[in-house]
């Protein structure tokens, strides 16, 4: 089942110095429960894409369909992870984790236990009431994940989530938050310029061209469709073919 | 704290930090002490002419004499009261037009040159209208006090609520959030130090407006016994006026900073 769709999605946008097309032509199906991960050179219009599914852009042309409705704005049902964790310094651990909810006016008692309970789930519990500045990167970002998680997505749209832990945590934080998507069966969009993140994490990597962006070649990775986990793919010898292709396109690119 | 776990060399470096950080307040102390003898002395044994310049004895009974009046307490009452309620308004009025600079971009535009015109004016040259359109009244020195803060107010507030990271801004919009929640959930929590940093700077200013409105429109306050002593030559009164001055400038001071560690609890 087709749960996001983009038709002939383009995009431009004016300034003072003139117009630039960020996205162009973009054609993509992402199944219900699917992981998606889009890589591409820096300024491709990938984390436009990401804006656009999530209704805070609308495309200038095209359509971008959920579940067959086209978007018109921020909805309850889409997720996004920005780059960085940005938990308010001033929120205790659990406050930000509601942020969400208190957004939506959905704080309700039942929904505020849910989210202690996912807390205590990650490995949070005793740091409810604690601040921010008082937990290492990799806890902050799973703050941020439950955060994303507490109003209920069923799409996820993650904005390289990773790319600001060191490499032991992105690693280690990458491996617990795809267990956590796949266990929620939550249908994912990711952009990263990671490529093994890419192929470690998805069922499918989507290759973007240089701006103005647009899909250049679409690879199925079949480890995530096995079941492996992230750390799991790393290890096996089609890990290395998969990188291979899709470094060479991109690096076609930057020429 | 000593820890019996520091090895000898540990205390000995923390002996030293203790010992170096003493020897700051000792010879901040001895310098202000040293200022005041020198000035008593050179007073009395007439190198200095004590009519003009004054000397300490003569400064602290002064302002013996007035508290034994009850006059002390009137006029420090006066200026704390007009300092803090212009201090307030031109403080709240202040937060209230940066809020609605940052709402509209098209009146932050039109504003712009008013604002830098009107920060550049020296505010003091207004004290004459103020006069003449409110009378010598406390509404006058309060006016006064409140001209001279809040255009500073204005557009450090303002910066800072410009300053604070788009992201948080991007994360509330993904939510779904409004403009009203973007301002109530970010902007506003975000600026508390710069908020912190604005009530620093214009407690300042509202004493320096207070003092110039209390010269001009006043017949109580500080401002109006440093005028006063002036002008019927009574050094001594300036003189104990000003460093009442000084130590009002520094407890409203130190009320902003105690204000700021109960508000920045918890924060990085």
């Amino acid at each position: 089942m087709a749960r996001v769709k983009l038709e002939n999605v383009g995009l431009t946008y004016h300034t003072e110095a003139g117009e630039v097309t960020a996205l162009r032509d973009v054609n993509l199906t992402v199944q219900d429960q699917e992981f998606v991960a889009i890589v591409g050179q820096s300024g491709c219009g990938k984390s436009t894409l990401l804006s656009l599914v999530s209704g805070l852009l609308k495309p200038t042309q095209g359509l971008v369909k959920i579940d067959g409705v086209t978007v018109q704005g921020t909805s309850k049902r889409v997720g996004y992870m920005l780059q960085q964790d940005y938990l308010f310094e001033w929120r205790t651990i659990l406050d930000n984790a509601l942020l969400g909810l208190e957004i939506g006016r959905e704080k309700t008692q039942e929904r505020v236990e849910e989210v202690k309970e996912m807390l205590k789930a990650y490995g949070l519990g005793g740091f409810e009431h604690y601040y921010p500045s008082q937990l290492s990167g990799g806890m902050r970002q799973r703050v941020a994940l439950i955060r994303t998680l507490a109003t209920k997505p069923d799409i996820l749209l993650l904005d390289e989530p990773f790319s600001a832990l060191d490499y032991q945590n992105r690693l280690s934080v990458g491996e617990e938050v795809v267990k956590i998507l796949r266990e929620r069966k939550k249908t994912v969009l990711m952009v990263t310029h990671d490529i093994p993140e890419a192929v470690s994490m998805a069922n499918r990597v989507v290759v973007m061209t240089p701006r103005p962006g647009t899909i250049r070649s679409i690879h199925s990775i079949k480890m995530c469709d096995e079941g492996l986990t992230p750390l799991q793919t790393r290890e096996v010898p089609e890990f290395r073919q998969y990188f291979g292709a899709i470094w060479k396109e991109l690096n076609a690119d930057a020429k | 704290m000593p820890n019996e776990n520091y090895s000898a060399e540990h205390l000995a470096y923390l002996r030293s930090l203790r010992l170096k950080a003493l020897l700051v307040r000792g010879t901040q102390l001895l310098l202000l002490v040293g200022i005041f003898v020198l000035w008593e002395v050179a007073a009395s044994r007439g190198w200095i002419n004590a009519f003009i310049s004054s000397q300490p004895t003569r400064i602290w009974a002064a302002v013996v004499r007035l508290a034994k009046e009850g006059e002390l307490w009137r006029h420090l009452g006066w200026t704390v009261y007009e300092t803090v309620l212009g201090f307030s308004i031109g403080t709240a009025v202040g937060i209230a037009v940066a809020i609605l600079l940052w709402w509209s971009a098209f009146f932050s535009k039109v504003m712009d040159p008013y604002i830098v015109v009107l920060n550049s004016v020296p505010k003091v040259a207004l004290g004459p209208i103020f006069v003449v359109w409110l009378g010598t009244t406390i509404t006058a020195v309060v006016a006064m006090a409140i001209a001279v803060s809040i255009i500073v107010a204005i557009m450090m507030m303002h910066t800072g609520f410009k300053e604070v990271d788009p992201n948080l801004i991007k994360l509330v919009r993904t939510f779904g959030g409004t403009k009203g929640q973007v301002l109530r959930k970010v902007i506003i929590p975000a600026s508390v130090p710069t908020m912190i940093a604005a009530l620093k700077v214009n407690v300042g200013l509202s004493l320096v407006g207070t003092i110039v409105g209390e010269f001009l429109a006043s017949k109580a306050g500080l401002g109006y016994l440093i005028i006063y002593g002036g002008q019927v030559f009574n050094m001594s009164l300036v003189m104990a006026s000003v460093l009442m001055l000084l130590v009002v400038s520094v407890i409203l001071y130190y009320a902003v900073t105690l204000l700021e560690q109960r508000v920045m609890r918890g924060r990085a």
